[in-house]
């Protein structure tokens, strides 16, 4: 076997994957550089590529002008709620799936599995109605709670498999010091999990950020979420895509930023499940 | 015991999704229209045979199965393609995998906005780009157009959800034994014989099962369709998830749009079945 030179290993494998990542980031760099340019050059000369049209204008005016920070802390309470809503009946749900053999085990989990397959819509109807009768609709409680149709059965089976992966004879033997069930769970499975509960938590929270149409629907005029308030940036008579693509550029930030962080992590808990097949 | 860990978990999930998911095949047999409560009644089946002789509903229908058919392989192959070079030696390799999958992490309404800008017929970027290297002589409208709208909203999305297919392919790539590569190039096996007989079986499974996840995941999604088109022009971009969702957002007809509901989730339910068949297989080992 004779080793491919340098020169060889550019041509097909690096500008190739260089391509790609030009694909994958392009249309993102070009909404920042369009939220760098200001409104009035953006209409005359159209976007800036150089960084001497480039202002800070449109984020100003984001921040000034516009209740965006308060959308940014409605987006947050409500990613938050929902981390700590799904985690905390997921842990003991996973817990008992992956340590116990009992009836219905199967069934229940099948279940978990169905109900993140349903289609939002139809789920939102109903829920609309419900939370309207209830009288939670427009508020952060009531967002929390539709997220949570999506975020539990993930944290359930996400948590399942870390939960699995630690083995059983730890617990047993911390039984067999005098603990019970439930301070085997706290004392020893927990703090071994934890890597795999933050993951899954970052993860909730990165989509209940992202969501839109819960958002929309069943929120909208006292709960704002940012990717509902991004839509609102859009001008009265004419599109104003300086001001939109700040907004979408501060409102994307935070998923992105947690992303890159864990991403490591985050897509090896993501691919285990298809891997083993 | 384990019946006592699973009751919060339980509980939860059967208020917020099992009561709505029958709340909605109730709803569905109502004529309801949402701000004139006192005059839903029941219709039994009506709202369904009203569907079945709705020409929009076949529309829709049909703009699904392009929808998936084409958006899916798409994300696969381009997903494929990524992967199997990401899988070389090269110095950057982490940075160039942690940049490719930004486009999953950016929230879809970002995703839509940003696309609309670029497709823009006046000021958008990829006219600018197609008129330049002469490959159109007048600006095209892509979203504004019947004929294109459909596909236009497919590129964003393949855009979206390749690198999605990236990583798993990766993983799955990744989990070849190298010894397989070296027995067969020294039985003199050409790289293409190589990447048939060794690379295909070898993420075979990992294709199935991430093709199928995303079938699911694609057919549902319409926030991003919705935000780029609303469903226009016309009913060019209407898939059935998002002809419920604006049949009961604009019109309030609650009854009729959660018909279309039901009848898109017994659609969904067969490929839904194949994939949990497989999932439960592997829980049971």
């Amino acid at each position: 076997m004779n080793k491919p030179s340098t020169a060889r290993r550019i041509l097909t494998t690096d500008l190739p994957v260089l391509l790609i990542v030009i694909f994958a980031m392009a249309p993102f760099a070009w909404m920042v550089l369009t939220s760098l340019t200001p409104t009035a050059a953006l209409n005359a000369t159209g976007v800036s590529v150089s960084p001497a049209g480039w202002s800070l204008d449109n984020y100003v005016r984001l921040l000034q002008q516009t209740s965006f920070l308060g959308n940014m802390m409605d987006s947050l309470i409500i990613a938050g709620g929902t981390v700590i809503l799904g985690l905390a009946v997921a842990v003991t749900a996973a817990y008992a799936f992956s340590r116990f053999r009992f009836a219905g085990r199967k069934l229940l989990m099948l279940q978990f599995l169905l109900i993140n397959m349903f289609p939002v819509v139809l789920l939102i109807l109903p829920l609309f109605v419900l939370m309207k009768n209830v009288g939670i609709l427009d508020t952060h409680f009531g967002l929390i709670l539709a997220n949570a149709t999506v975020a539990i059965p993930f944290a359930v089976w996400m948590l399942t498999s870390y939960v699995g992966a630690i083995p059983k004879s730890l617990d047993e033997a911390a039984m067999i010091d005098g603990c019970s069930r439930l301070t085997a769970l706290r004392r020893v499975v927990l703090p071994l999990t934890m890597p795999g509960i933050i993951s899954t938590g970052i993860y909730i929270f990165i989509t209940a950020w992202n969501e839109y149409l819960y958002a929309l629907t069943l929120g909208g005029r006292n709960v704002r979420p940012v990717t509902v308030a991004i839509q609102t940036l859009i001008g009265e008579y004419q599109i104003e895509w300086g001001l939109l693509a700040a907004g979408a550029v501060v409102g994307a930030m935070p998923a992105t930023i947690l992303f890159l962080l864990v991403q490591r992590r985050l897509i090896g808990g993501l691919t285990q499940g298809a891997v083993k097949g | 015991m384990p019946y006592m860990l699973l009751a919060p978990a339980v509980v939860v999930t059967v208020f917020i999704v099992f009561m709505p998911m029958v709340q909605a095949v109730v709803t569905s047999f109502y004529d309801l229209i949402l701000w004139k409560p006192n005059a839903s009644r029941f219709v039994g089946f009506g709202n369904y045979v009203k569907l079945f002789a709705d020409p929009v509903f076949w529309t829709a229908l049909w703009n699904t199965v392009i929808w998936i058919g084409l958006t899916v392989p798409l994300q696969m192959g381009l997903g494929l393609l990524t992967a199997l070079l990401l899988n070389r030696e090269f110095p950057w390799r982490g940075l160039a995998r942690a940049l490719i999958i930004i486009p999953w992490a950016l929230p879809s309404v970002v995703i839509a906005l940003m696309w609309r800008w670029i497709y823009d017929p006046n000021t958008g970027v990829l006219n600018d780009i197609l008129i330049y290297l002469s490959i159109v002589q007048s600006a095209v409208p892509w979203l504004a157009d019947p004929n294109l709208a459909l596909y236009a909203v497919i590129a964003t999305l393949t855009w979206q959800g390749f690198p999605f297919f990236a990583v798993m392919i990766l993983a799955g790539l990744q989990g070849i034994p190298k010894s397989q590569y070296e027995a067969a190039s020294i039985d003199g096996a050409s790289s293409w014989r190589q990447f048939v007989h060794i690379t295909l079986p070898g993420i075979a499974p990992v294709l199935a099962t991430a093709g199928l996840l995303r079938v699911i995941w694609v057919a549902n999604s319409m926030d991003v369709i919705f935000v780029m088109t609303g469903g226009g022009p016309g009913y060019a971009t209407h898939t059935l998830p998002l002809y419920a969702f604006v049949r009961a957002r604009q019109n309030l007809d609650f009854g009729y749009g959660t018909a279309i509901a039901v009848t898109f989730t017994i659609l969904l339910g067969a490929i839904v079945a194949v994939y949990l068949a497989r999932t439960m297989r592997e829980v049971e080992r």
